[in-house]
């Protein structure tokens, strides 16, 4: 999808965030450039394409993600079967909130995003551990990421439990504030 | 210590533990701002985790974004004006708040409003706070002081449960504002202006701080207004340093210390301000003494122009994109346009001097017979000091729909949008493709630009219509 800022508003309109759930948002990720009026799939969007049938990573344009902190975006996405987007540039609230729901925002070069646009499909590979994208034709590009982010993500480690167990520093700030 | 910007002040006393390369900071949260969208799902971690609300004292709760604006008799006939999705988690936030010992605004409350304007009048927004909240128009609470920035619904629940959040310390950015604004341009124009400057994504790991004569001659709506939309440039924060205009604004108000405590704050209040030689990491300057009425013509708030000026032209596929959803023509003006819908409202722009601002240009006018016209009051107190100042007359004299405060149709989730197809001149801060209803399209601008589409019916610049 190599249209520039695209904001949380295309990836999950809000009229569906009146759910209370965070599950079974992948059927409206991008509803209204994914069906028309009437609800049909309109054939000529990228997601509706046969080959688009179980991919894993979306390569956007810049500044993915940009305007509303609806954490509904990253929900839908990987509701659908996302597990990376990678884009120029990902706007900082939606980041944050791909990071705490297992989808890896993965920030490239013009030069290497350029390659993936003209290479829709190509199978590539993501390794968290070694901060890099490996491309087919064997180049592999570091990305950056940050270090507690990927440290959570690889190892299953919830950011709420690591707050919770820093009660005493928490509990201490309070009394030095008051 | 050497010399510290308003925001390096306000972050470094809410540093529980200092970031270091593995770990970003646990920042502390003094108010964390709660409604009905983007807190569900926090609410059930808590409870799978058996976990409480660590500060109940330190949350705001509200209904704003799925609460219909039309006069509803009691809550439980929500179900018959809302969908019955948006009825069920309006329920929810009663249940959650009440269970978690959260004070809710609720329904029935005289305070109730949407949250980015709530907290100012009410006076929990005060200099120097963190505050936080799910919603990315946080930022507004930057014009006191305060660093306040959107969150997703993940970290509500690390706010609910522990007060605190991990975070990484953002790049600062100033954007320094000189000249005086000419009459008929607004801080609506100044923030549009600035977001078509730098870009939206110009502010992207950012927090801005907004500088210079222009802002200090700004009153706090103003300044709220521009703070409002520091996201739409991708800031998540948007600062302006407290002055005597911000304290003015703060004396007296529920929330606000009072006797004693008001004069400490005071003299901790006005250690604030960045010290002279501060440094950023970037900055930008922009004179506002020339600047125009501002208009967008695309589908994100950077695609916008002075209503003197025509449409530019790109051959690039997303501005040729947004110019097909929009149906507007490169190279011509936006002035003549003709206008279906007209908003005035929402967190930007619903606060008591906007609906002024608009009702100056209804009065004695009627809203054209092509146009629908919608007033929606930012909060019950916006509401009750317009009607106390007749301004409701004035909407409704006009052929305007003067209606209860909430989000509305600047996010169309509670019954309020703007119908396929149809041109809408917004006082809000989206002009997202759908954002005011699924094909609906959008011009941001300012109270007095939308006011006067109402009553021409077209794109209007409204200096013409000013006395």
């Amino acid at each position: 999808m190599p249209i520039e800022d695209i904001d949380t508003d295309q990836i999950i309109p809000a009229r569906f965030l009146t759910t209370t759930s965070r599950r079974g948002l992948g059927k409206r990720l991008f509803a209204d450039w994914r069906y028309d009026a009437d609800g049909r799939e309109r054939a000529d969007f990228v997601l509706n394409r046969p080959e688009s049938e179980g991919a894993a990573v979306l390569v956007g344009g810049n500044n993915f993600g940009c305007g509303s902190s609806r954490e509904h975006a990253p929900w839908a996405l990987v509701d659908f079967g996302f597990r990376a987007v990678i884009s120029t540039e990902i706007a900082d609230i939606f980041r944050s909130n791909s990071l705490k729901n297992g989808l890896i925002p993965v920030i490239v070069d013009a030069a290497t995003h350029e390659w993936l646009i003209e290479h829709p499909g190509a199978e590539v590979a993501i390794d968290l551990e070694g901060r890099s994208l490996e491309l087919p034709d064997g180049r592999s590009v570091t990305f950056p990421i940050d270090g507690f982010s990927r440290y959570c993500l690889m190892n299953g480690i919830d950011e709420l439990g690591f707050l919770l167990e820093n009660e005493s520093s928490i509990r201490a700030y309070e009394q030095r504030a008051s | 210590m050497s010399a510290r910007s308003l925001f390096e002040k306000v972050w470094d006393t809410h540093v529980v533990t200092p970031e270091t390369d593995d770990r970003p900071a646990i920042l502390y949260v003094d108010l964390h701002l709660v409604h009905e969208v983007t807190s569900p799902q926090a609410f059930d971690v808590l409870r799978e985790k058996g976990l409480k609300v660590r500060r109940p004292d330190l949350c705001l709760a509200t209904l704003d974004h799925s609460i219909p604006t039309v006069p509803v008799a009691s809550i439980r006939d929500l179900e018959i004006v809302s969908e019955p999705a948006a009825a069920r988690q309006l329920v929810q936030m009663e249940r959650n708040c009440a269970e978690f010992g959260i004070e809710l605004h609720g329904f029935a409350s005289d305070n109730r409003g949407i949250v980015h304007v709530i907290g100012p009048e009410l006076g929990a927004t005060q200099p120097g706070k963190t505050i936080v909240c799910g919603d990315s128009h946080t930022s507004t609470h930057g014009a006191f002081g305060a660093l306040a920035f959107g969150i997703g619904t993940t970290e509500v629940g690390h706010a609910l449960a522990t007060q605190c959040l991990l975070q990484r310390r953002p790049k600062t950015l100033a954007i320094n504002l000189e000249g005086t604004l000419r009459a008929g341009v607004t801080a609506k124009d100044v923030i549009l202006r600035i977001i078509g400057a730098i870009g939206v994504g110009g502010g992207t790991g950012h927090a801005i701080e907004y500088r210079g004569s222009a802002i200090a001659g700004l009153s706090m709506e103003e300044r709220m207004t521009i703070c409002n939309m520091s996201i739409e440039a991708g800031a998540r924060a948007g600062m302006i340093a407290p002055d005597d205009t911000t304290y003015e604004y703060m004396a007296g108000r529920p929330l606000a210390p009072a006797g004693p405590d008001w004069d400490r704050a005071l003299v901790q209040w006005q250690t604030l301000p960045s010290d002279p030689g501060a440094s950023y990491d970037r900055s930008v300057d922009i004179d506002v003494s020339e600047l125009t009425p501002m208009v967008t013509f695309g589908t994100n708030p950077g695609m916008v122009i002075s209503i003197d000026d025509a449409v530019p032209e790109h051959d690039d596929a997303a501005f040729r994109k947004a110019l097909a959803y929009m149906q507007i023509e490169a190279g011509k003006p936006l002035s003549g346009q003709p206008v279906n819908v007209v908003f005035i409202g929402s967190c930007t722009n619903g606060r008591l001097s906007d609906i002024r601002q608009a009702a100056s240009v209804l009065e004695g006018r009627r809203v054209s017979d092509n146009v629908r016209l919608l007033v929606v009051p930012g909060s019950e107190r916006v509401k009750r000091d317009a009607e106390a100042q007749g301004l409701d007359e004035i909407v409704r004299a006009a052929g305007g729909e003067w209606r209860e405060p909430g989000c509305s149709m600047c996010i169309a989730m509670n019954g309020d949008r703007v119908t396929r197809g149809e041109l809408a001149v917004s006082t809000s801060n989206r002009n997202f493709e759908g954002r005011q209803g699924s094909g609906a399209r959008t011009i941001l601008a300012s109270p007095l630009t939308a006011a006067a589409a109402a009553v021409t019916g077209v794109v209007t610049d409204p200096r013409a219509l000013l006395s």
